[in-house]
């Protein structure tokens, strides 16, 4: 049972974001941007990134709508999903991206972890400056959602075919349409000024 | 040295989000929300929140800055530093302190946060707001002090600066950018020019 009392029927982190729109409008700008929006890194590895923070901070309910995510933009690949969570070193992705894990891990333990050779690694496999710091963010970025998903205890139920079809819809249209869905929209009426 | 090429002359945070405009604004705008706006938990306590988590996630610039922003509203440095190293002994509220253990529990992990953490704040008068907040304003603590320290920002050790900064913070808020550049006039633009002439 949730900590607090969230809107029911809603799971992970729509219940929290449906009580309180008002932060749950930058939360998922924040991961607009990171995720979905245009990047020289392709969104199936940037929710790769995410996807393989979330179990690292043992959140079910991210890693399992973050890997439908990934596996949505990878056609349908779950099978590389799952790869990367359990042992990313031997999974068939660019040596970049996993250059770029290295970091990310790193930051799941502390932003201190990260190391000019972790980084300058990533830059010997061709990673830019912009997909450093994004990597970083992505990684600091889930540290919050992932705490946020389960320090209230949300209701995260075990349904992986509710997290893929979920997946491809959010892989398609992006978090900030997507929370229309649940998020109570403010009327668009003309304010009476 | 920071581990990207982030404008110089600006402190901590503030690089990355000159570094990164886009991801500023809901950055900013969450900060503004969870920390400014009026809320029935003070902006002095829901900064010592903020502080708290910075301390125990060992980041200097954001625990200085938000240390300096509950200073200025609490009136008091010394309760500031009183929260950072044992809360149950500081001048605050038994409410406050219910909710500082729920923050230092999420700062470990979400999971770690137990129903009876929860019941003991509520005991204390905590609202269901106020629980959420204080979950969101802690993990949203170990996003930002990752960010600041992930990317080794420059975090000058100038309490001068922190105690301006943190007036700013407590009377503005945190849309707007609360430095300015100090190394040059346009450091960004000579920064970048630098860096292109060197290919």
């Amino acid at each position: 049972m949730p900590h607090i009392q969230l809107p029911e029927g809603l799971q992970g982190i729509r219940g929290p974001m449906a009580f309180r729109p008002d932060t749950a409008k930058p939360l998922n700008e924040l991961a607009e941007i990171l995720l979905h929006a245009p990047n020289s890194l392709a969104p199936g590895e940037r929710e790769r990134i995410a996807t393989y923070v979330s179990p690292l901070n043992d959140c079910y309910f991210c890693q399992t709508v973050h890997g439908a995510i990934a596996a949505a933009h990878l056609d349908g690949d779950e099978d590389l999903v799952r790869r990367v969570k359990a042992d990313f070193q031997h999974a068939d992705i660019s040596a970049k991206l996993k250059a770029l894990l290295v970091i990310a891990s790193k930051v799941q333990r502390g932003g201190k972890h990260v190391t000019a050779s972790d980084v300058e690694e990533a830059r010997q496999a061709g990673a830019t400056d912009i997909e450093i710091h994004d990597t970083v963010l992505i990684a600091a970025a889930f540290c919050m959602y992932n705490r946020y998903v389960d320090g209230l205890a949300t209701w995260q139920p075990e349904d992986e075919d509710l997290y893929r079809q979920r997946g491809k819809k959010t892989a398609r249209d992006g978090y900030v349409t997507m929370s229309r869905e649940y998020i109570p929209q403010p009327e668009l009426e003309t304010q009476g000024a | 040295m920071p581990h990207i090429d982030l404008p110089q002359g600006l402190p901590g945070i503030s690089s990355g989000f000159a570094f990164r405009p886009e991801t500023e604004k809901p950055m900013r705008e969450l900060a503004h929300i969870l920390l400014h706006e009026p809320n029935s938990l003070t902006p002095g306590e829901r900064e010592l929140i903020a502080t708290y988590v910075s301390s125990q996630n060992d980041c200097y610039f954001c625990q200085t800055s938000h240390g300096a922003a509950a200073a200025s509203h609490l009136g008091s440095e010394s309760t500031v530093k009183q929260v950072k190293t044992d809360f149950t002994q500081a001048p605050i509220s038994e409410k406050l302190k219910r909710l500082l253990v729920i923050a230092g529990k999420v700062q470990q992990g979400g999971k770690h946060v137990t129903a009876e953490d929860v019941e003991a704040a509520r005991q204390q008068g905590a609202t269901d707001l106020e629980i959420h907040d204080t979950v969101l304003i802690a993990a949203a603590f170990c996003m930002y002090n990752r960010y600041v320290d992930g990317l080794a920002t420059w975090q000058p050790q100038e309490e001068s600066m922190y105690a301006q900064m943190g007036k700013h913070l407590a009377t503005e808020g945190y849309r707007a950018s609360s430095v300015k550049p100090s190394a040059a006039e346009q450091p960004s633009d000579l920064v970048g020019a630098g860096t292109q002439s060197q290919g």
